[in-house]
């Protein structure tokens, strides 16, 4: 009985104790957050970073290790080197489906995303703390929404149309490379692309093309591929211009008038 | 009102009388209804050329009320969206017009479009049938060269049409065009300032091309087209060999009311086709490729398909430059591009008079020869078709790589390989294909026709049941002459069998099985 008495009274002494250090914690904590709020807030900001940069990482080291190699540094025959290349290019390879690669080739073709476009978020922040590098602007709808679908068709000919070709429906580049075909292609993509130069294309940096210029490319794409109804017919024989036509006066054309030749005139 | 007399036959009879009497029409016109053609589909292909040629004078000139072929710069502030505010010739803004602003312009300029490459398509397919058939043989050699002209003026006809409404495909053309030029040695560069008046692309050249567009080209072509159906009329058409047809009689049809009204039925049939095309299938969208600036060449920029062959052959031909430093220097693109089009024109004009002389067939033939008879001319004709397919090929293989997913090094160095090897493997496949029909022929004539069937010896020997075609002597071979058409291969062919209803892509009626009811007489005649 005594000594059950006594272990319940070490039991309140122990409780208390940890309550008047609670207590001391709050008012301690209480004080600091009152005299210094703004320090408070922006180390809770650091963490979120820190939290994507931990996630990406992750994600990083099960699928980008194998050919890009410890911290992005590349490995010699498989991956370049990711350092520097900022979280435009990741979120464009991967949300497009380019990264991860299946296999080596002449250039990673476009196909289903395998991340979710938060997780490709993630390995954006990875690379970009690994060495920084190019980002979309925050205010790209803007841009898009104010730019000029003229001077977008100028910029496009003269910049685009070498290997996307006229209509956007792209083109053959030297072994087995390709430029794709641009419709289904979102803003953000876009702008990503020409920013970063992906696979085999060039860079076009803000000194070359502004973020200005780049939204009227943007904007006149998206009317090419989008707005332009093909006012000349039903089939726009996928404006591959004057090869498809060819194969239509034959296919369509030709062979018609042959049947008709069949119908109206002798066999033998 | 005064009642008319007769009937209508009598007051025809009276109309036509007053005609005759004033204009003296009753003669040609009785010799012209009378005439008479033979029948056949082959016969109309090269119709498909002459009304496509009609239809393209009818939408020209609509177009050519609105077309202004200017270099002027102005700026567009047409319908077209982003095209508005771009500075832009006078010419490709007039083009822009009659597409999005003139009422009917579009069908119109694709109707155009469309009916040049059915025109260029038909003249092709009629000039194989000519060839393999042996229709421009004597007397006939000078409507051959006519009708090699004919597709040569038409060929430069559409290049110059094809490059009026200075777009950035159009600009592309004559962009190249400049550069053969160019390459021909000493005379190019020279030949080249005179066409464009100065540097490319000058202020000229437009309304330069557009008078040979619309009227010289044009002109001289519709002269030759009177003079090669002209002379179709006075040579009279060539007929196949068969039953009472000789080198000096026609068989067929006459004018009146026959032939005339298939082929008016015709021509309204192909117009109908061109303008369904039309409505149907975009052709030369030419506000997507924007006003001509030579800083701009897309990729997938092609010539229409019958210049393909020659930017195919430009395509695959290997950089090699021959220089003799510091003075003279020949471009590889001369190779192709000058002596490449130069032998395409000689040569077929040439051929009639070539196969004269390595055949020394020197006789007029009225009755065409069927391809395997004439074995070497077959193969020749289907090793220039491989050539001239993997030339158009090639002319589009940056299209062709991209859409089947083929390195566009491979697709060159197919063709380069391919367009040697290909036709000769082809010339030799014909050849002993020509002969091995031959072959099957005079086996027909000599030993009958197979039955199906078969029948077995006491001995036990197995052997098929041939029916000869005529009175078959002792060793039972028949000695029948080959006259050049077709021998018979089925016994429903010969009337030993019933004939099959023929459907249009199979037999409506089975041929009757194991012989019917005609079986014991075509083994009374057994034969082995």
């Amino acid at each position: 009985m005594a000594a059950s008495a006594k272990r319940r009274r070490g039991w309140r002494k122990r409780l208390g104790a940890l309550a008047r250090f609670t207590g001391a914690l709050v008012i301690v904590g209480g004080l600091y957050s009152v005299f210094s709020p703004s320090l408070y807030a922006q180390e809770a900001e650091d963490n979120a970073i820190d939290s994507e940069v931990v996630k990406g990482e992750e994600l990083y080291s099960t699928s980008c290790i194998t050919c890009h190699g410890d911290n992005g540094e590349g490995v010699e025959g498989r991956g370049p080197s990711l350092i520097g290349i900022g979280s435009a290019a990741v979120e464009f390879q991967v949300n497009t489906g380019r990264m991860p690669m299946a296999a080596q080739g002449a250039q990673a073709p476009a196909g289903e995303a395998v991340f979710t476009e938060e997780e490709a978020e993630w390995l954006g922040a990875y690379i970009d703390y690994l060495g920084g590098g190019a980002a979309v602007p925050d205010d790209l709808e803007i841009l898009v929404e104010d730019a000029s679908v003229g001077e977008g068709g100028e910029l496009y000919r003269v910049n685009c149309s070498s290997c996307h070709g006229y209509a956007g429906g792209g083109g053959a580049l030297s072994s087995g490379a390709h430029a794709p075909e641009l419709s289904g292609v979102t803003d953000d993509e876009l702008y990503q692309a020409m920013l970063t130069g992906p696979q085999n294309m060039p860079v076009f940096a803000d000194n070359e093309l502004t973020p200005e210029q780049k939204a009227d490319i943007i904007a006149y794409v998206q009317y090419l591929v989008n707005d332009d109804k093909d006012p000349g017919g039903v089939f726009s024989l996928g404006r591959y211009g004057p090869s498809t036509e060819g194969l239509a006066i034959f296919l369509v054309g030709m062979s018609t008038l042959l049947l008709a030749t069949l119908w109206i005139a002798g066999k033998s | 009102m005064k009642r008319r007399k007769g009937t209508n036959e009598s007051l025809m009879i009276k109309a036509g009388g007053e005609l005759d009497d004033r204009f003296k029409l009753a003669g040609p016109t009785r010799v012209l209804m009378n005439k008479v053609f033979p029948d056949h589909w082959s016969f109309l292909l090269g119709e498909i050329a002459l009304f496509s040629f009609i239809l393209l004078l009818l939408t020209g000139t609509f177009l050519g009320l609105f077309f202004e072929p200017s270099m002027t710069h102005v700026t567009y502030d047409g319908a077209y969206v982003p095209l508005q505010g771009i500075e832009m010739s006078k010419a490709y803004e007039s083009s822009l017009d009659i597409s999005f602003e003139i009422r009917g312009g579009l069908v119109m300029r694709q109707m155009h479009h469309w009916a040049a490459l059915l025109f260029m398509a038909a003249i092709l397919v009629h000039m194989l049938r000519i060839f393999f058939t042996g229709a421009f043989r004597a007397p006939r050699e000078t409507n051959w060269m006519i009708g090699i002209v004919l597709f040569w003026l038409g060929f430069f006809e559409g290049f110059f049409g094809y490059s009026l409404p200075d777009d950035g495909l159009s600009g592309t053309g004559l962009r190249i065009m400049e550069g053969m030029t160019e390459s021909v040695p000493f005379i190019g560069p020279w030949a080249s300032a005179a066409l464009f008046g100065g540097q490319f692309p000058g202020t000229s050249v437009i309304s330069m091309l557009y008078i040979f567009h619309v009227f010289l080209i044009p002109l001289i072509m519709l002269g030759l087209i009177v003079v090669h159906v002209g002379l179709v009329f006075a040579q009279k058409h060539t007929q196949w060999p068969g039953p009472g047809r000789t080198e000096h009689n026609v068989v067929g049809f006459r004018m009146f009311p026959n032939y005339i009204m298939k082929q008016v039925g015709f021509m309204l049939f192909i117009w109908g086709v061109t303008a369904a095309m039309a409505g149907l299938f975009q052709i030369n969208p030419i506000w997507l490729f924007g006003p001509y600036d030579v800083s701009v060449v897309s990729s997938g920029s092609q010539p229409d398909f019958y210049v393909m062959f020659l930017d195919g052959l430009i395509r695959l031909f290997p950089a090699w430059e021959f220089r003799i430093p510091p003075y003279f220097s020949l471009p590889p693109v001369f190779w192709p591009g000058v002596v490449g089009m130069g032998l395409s024109i000689v040569l077929p004009l040439l051929y009639p008079a070539l196969e004269r002389r390595f055949t020394k067939d020197r006789a007029h033939h009225n009755l065409l020869q069927r391809p395997r008879d004439a074995p070497h001319r077959t193969g020749l004709g289907v090793m220039v078709v491989a050539f001239w397919l993997i030339g158009v090929l090639s002319g589009g293989n940056d299209v062709f790589a991209e859409k089947f997913d083929i390195s566009l090094n491979a697709m060159t160095w197919f063709g380069r390989i391919g367009i040697v090897v290909i036709p000769m493997a082809l010339y030799y496949i014909t050849y002993r294909i020509c002969l091995g029909l031959q072959q099957h022929d005079r086996e027909v004539l000599a030993h009958g026709l197979e039955t199906g069937i078969l029948m077995r010896d006491p001995e036990g020997r197995f052997y098929e049941v041939h029916q000869p075609l005529a009175e078959p002597d002792e060793h039972g071979h028949t000695e029948l002459e080959y006259n050049g058409w077709v021998v018979p291969k089925k016994m429903n062919r010969v009337g030993a069998l019933a004939p099959t209803d023929k459907g249009f892509f199979k037999s409506i009626e089975e041929p009757t099985e194991n012989g019917g009811e005609h079986r014991d007489e075509i083994e009374a005649g057994k034969h082995q």
